[in-house]
């Protein structure tokens, strides 16, 4: 096990890893918060706005319809936006941190 | 305010509906075809045996066992995360919820996918980081072991139990709707075959039937979407055409509006099929599910365990994307399945089978193959049929694993042997755990014939999200999370999850149903009145038969609702003793997650707790980069 060759504490401690993860939770929370009040529009449309959501808008498709099918649509576009940003940064910076790990806080 | 007559969307959810399948005695299979859907079924349980036979000979060690040598890959992963999600709930109860009240049963669907941003977002990955096979181990990382394992556990057990009840009486119902196979017969064999993938095949198993599960149920809902959807060019508009001016739909929908429709015209009835309010009276009670549903998945603990089976995080994250394609273009389809059993079938001869709306998928595969009286009909249903079928064993398959997990991996090995114990002995505590687990269930399941067991599902989900997930939350982001917030949090989140439906309108209450059958006697007699004066004029003979029907049906309903009175007997109140329902809401989420996160916040400050303060370092870093993460097994 490498368990005890590595200072968590400085790790943690990293300006490196700070940044790292005050910028991935930042943008996690972001995403999260957004799906949340997103998915939640569509009971308090269809409970309170009934009206709006039998609009018709294209042949007997209406409001309601269209906004239920954007929900799928909205959360594939939240994923595909996680992944993309997780492939391209967050997976870099963690490589960079797993090699360094052994070294961080090693000198004290 | 709530319709009393409408079955409502937790009977829906669970399949099973005490007196759902009176009519279907025999099956929807037509009897000359039983062989037919006997040989798909065979087909279907020997693949699935093979898999197993396969995989029994590599589990040796406890990594294969719980987590498949962490060997899983990504894409894998992704099929069996659909393949234990979607249960028969999903697939058969969504599309009847469709057929039969439109817009809102559509409206249902979209949570469960909304679902897994929150495991891909928070869930996932860090998850697969600092874990190892169970839920308890992500608790115990900092917490008090043996406190955080035997909370973990206990709930684990719980929910799975719950889950695992409401599966196995929906699947013995359903089998039996379909094909006419006795209940007890076919909960026995929906057990035996669990309790065979899990007990020699171990994860390995489990998974490759869930793969298999996954891709038959995808192959099955294109192939019926396609045959619904072929005849409308695949146009959207045009296919919604067709729904809105169908008669029968026009029908169904009168007749749940009841007053209001007389001043409707045909083509307002039908547009209202694809407006909200059929279903769901109370937009409270929806947001209260969604957020049971949105936080309940993550921590459910079958599916949190899926991501311990892949080598590293970024396999959890594609698998999670799979799944979340897979799951997403399911229910997209579940639009098309339940709108054309409205237009092919109608809601009359759907509810006809099953009240629930449970049976409108394999009636339409019926249809779109010939009809009942054709072979390729019969072969459709019975296709569809054994898919249900595979999707059940698949989701108890999962659920029973993680239960045993929990009671072999954290109390046995955890706690009583205090993590001394050998692979072997540990893959054998394992199996021991999962024949335990597996009876109880299956005896559950005999003992719970008939009962009403619709509420379990989302209780299942309520208890995860009230209890579990603001755990494994707040362990993973909040620094001075530690025991004392993670015992107070998952006791007072599961059980008032649990208490809140008890006292909540699923259960049976003597006097409303009393009330309810009382009425339906009273309308069935007027109606009855008005048709006998009709009858006494019409002179036409087809139409004195027509009429003849029509008072036979009306008699029929008036000794069904009288056989519910008799059966209430001299029963005043519901189980817990109450004459009404003391809270409004079905779904507990909206009051229990709130309580469960407060209730982890308050444990936490008022306890102090060194150990969890002193690793929160190491697990931060661990959850966040992966160093030092469980490596796969190399095969």
């Amino acid at each position: 096990m490498a368990k005890p060759t590595i200072n968590w504490a400085a790790i943690n401690a990293d300006p490196t890893f700070q940044d790292f993860q005050t910028r991935k939770s930042t943008f996690l929370w972001r995403l999260m918060i957004f799906s949340v009040i997103y998915y939640l529009l569509l009971p308090v449309g269809a409970g309170y706005f009934p009206e709006l959501f039998a609009k018709r808008i294209w042949g007997p498709i209406n409001v309601g319809l269209l906004f239920a099918l954007s929900q799928f649509v909205a959360v594939w576009a939240v994923a595909a936006v996680y992944a993309r940003r997780a492939n391209r940064d967050f997976d870099a910076m963690t490589t960079e941190l797993l090699k360094r790990a052994p070294l961080i806080g090693a000198g004290k | 305010m709530r319709r009393a007559s409408t079955p409502g969307l937790l009977v829906c959810v669970s399949l099973a509906l005490p007196g759902t399948a009176v009519e279907a005695a025999t099956g929807a299979v037509v009897e000359r075809y039983k062989w037919l859907t006997l040989a798909v079924f065979g087909a279907v349980i020997a693949l699935t045996m093979f898999v197993t036979y396969v995989a029994a000979k590599r589990v040796k060690s406890a990594s294969q066992f719980y987590a498949a040598g962490r060997s899983v890959s990504g894409v894998q992963n992704g099929w069996a995360i659909a393949g234990d999600y979607l249960s028969a709930a999903s697939f058969l109860g969504v599309s009847g919820l469709i057929s039969l009240y439109g817009f809102d049963g559509f409206m249902y669907s979209v949570g469960w996918l909304t679902a897994y941003i929150t495991v891909l977002l928070v869930i996932a990955e860090p998850c697969r980081n600092i874990g190892k096979y169970t839920l308890g181990d992500i608790l115990a990382f900092r917490n008090d072991p043996k406190a955080a394992k035997t909370m973990a556990a206990t709930s684990t057990i719980v929910v799975s139990i719950l889950y695992l009840t409401a599966q196995m009486v929906g699947g013995g119902v359903l089998v039996k709707t379909l094909v006419g196979i006795e209940y007890e017969v076919s909960l026995v064999a929906v057990g035996a075959l669990m309790l065979a993938y899990v007990l020699f095949g171990g994860m390995i198993a489990t998974t490759w039937v869930q793969i298999i599960k996954a891709a038959l149920l995808v192959i099955a809902s294109l192939l019926l979407v396609t045959l619904t959807w072929a005849p409308y060019g695949f146009s959207l508009p045009g296919f919604l055409e067709a729904v809105v001016s169908d008669q029968k739909v026009q029908a169904r929908v009168a007749s749940l509006i009841g007053d209001q429709a007389t001043n409707m015209t045909p083509d307002q009835l039908g547009q209202r099929f694809l407006e909200p309010g059929l279903l769901f009276t109370d937009p409270v009670d929806q947001i209260s599910l969604g957020m049971a549903l949105v936080l309940g998945t993550a921590g459910m603990p079958h599916i949190l365990m899926r991501f311990f089976t892949v080598p590293t995080a970024r396999d959890a994250r594609v698998s999670v994307l799979w799944a979340m394609a897979i799951i997403g273009g399911f229910y997209v389809l579940t639009l098309f399945l339940g709108s054309g059993a409205a237009i092919n079938i109608g809601a009359t001869k759907i509810i006809a089978m099953d009240e629930g709306g449970n049976m409108a998928g394999p009636l339409l595969a019926q249809y779109l193959g010939g009809g009942p009286d054709s072979m390729l009909g019969n072969f459709l249903l019975a296709f569809v049929a054994a898919v249900a079928f595979a999707t059940i064993v698949a989701v108890v398959a999962g659920l029973l694993l993680a239960a045993a997990s929990a009671m072999s991996h954290d109390i046995w090995v955890g706690i009583v042997k205090r993590e001394h114990a050998t692979q072997l002995e540990e893959v054998r505590a394992a199996r021991i755990s999962t024949i335990i687990v597996g009876s109880v269930a299956i005896i559950i399941g005999i003992v719970a014939k008939g009962q009403n067991v619709a509420h379990l599902v989302a209780l299942a989900f309520a208890v995860a999200a009230s209890s579990n997930l603001p755990c494994i939350l707040l362990t993973l982001y909040w620094k001075r999370c530690n025991t004392g917030g993670i015992v107070l949090g998952m006791t007072v989140g599961a059980i008032s999850a649990i208490a809140l439906v008890l006292v909540s309108p699923n259960m049976t209450y003597p006097l409303a149903v009393r009330a309810t059958n009382e009425r339906a006697i009273q309308i069935a007699t007027e109606t009855i009145d008005k048709i006998g004066a009709e009858r006494a004029t019409a002179t036409d003979a087809t139409v004195q038969a027509t009429l003849d029907k029509a008072i036979a049906a009306q008699e029929k309903a008036k000794a069904a609702a009288r056989d519910v009175i008799a059966k209430l007997g001299d029963d005043r109140t519901s189980m817990v003793g109450l004459e009404e329902p003391l809270f409004d809401l079905r779904n507990p989420g909206l009051i229990s997650i709130p309580l469960g996160f407060l209730c982890v916040l308050l444990g936490s400050l008022l306890y102090r707790d060194r150990r969890a303060e002193e690793l929160w370092s190491e697990l931060y870093v661990r959850q966040n980069t992966g160093i030092a993460a469980e490596a796969a097994v190399a095969r």
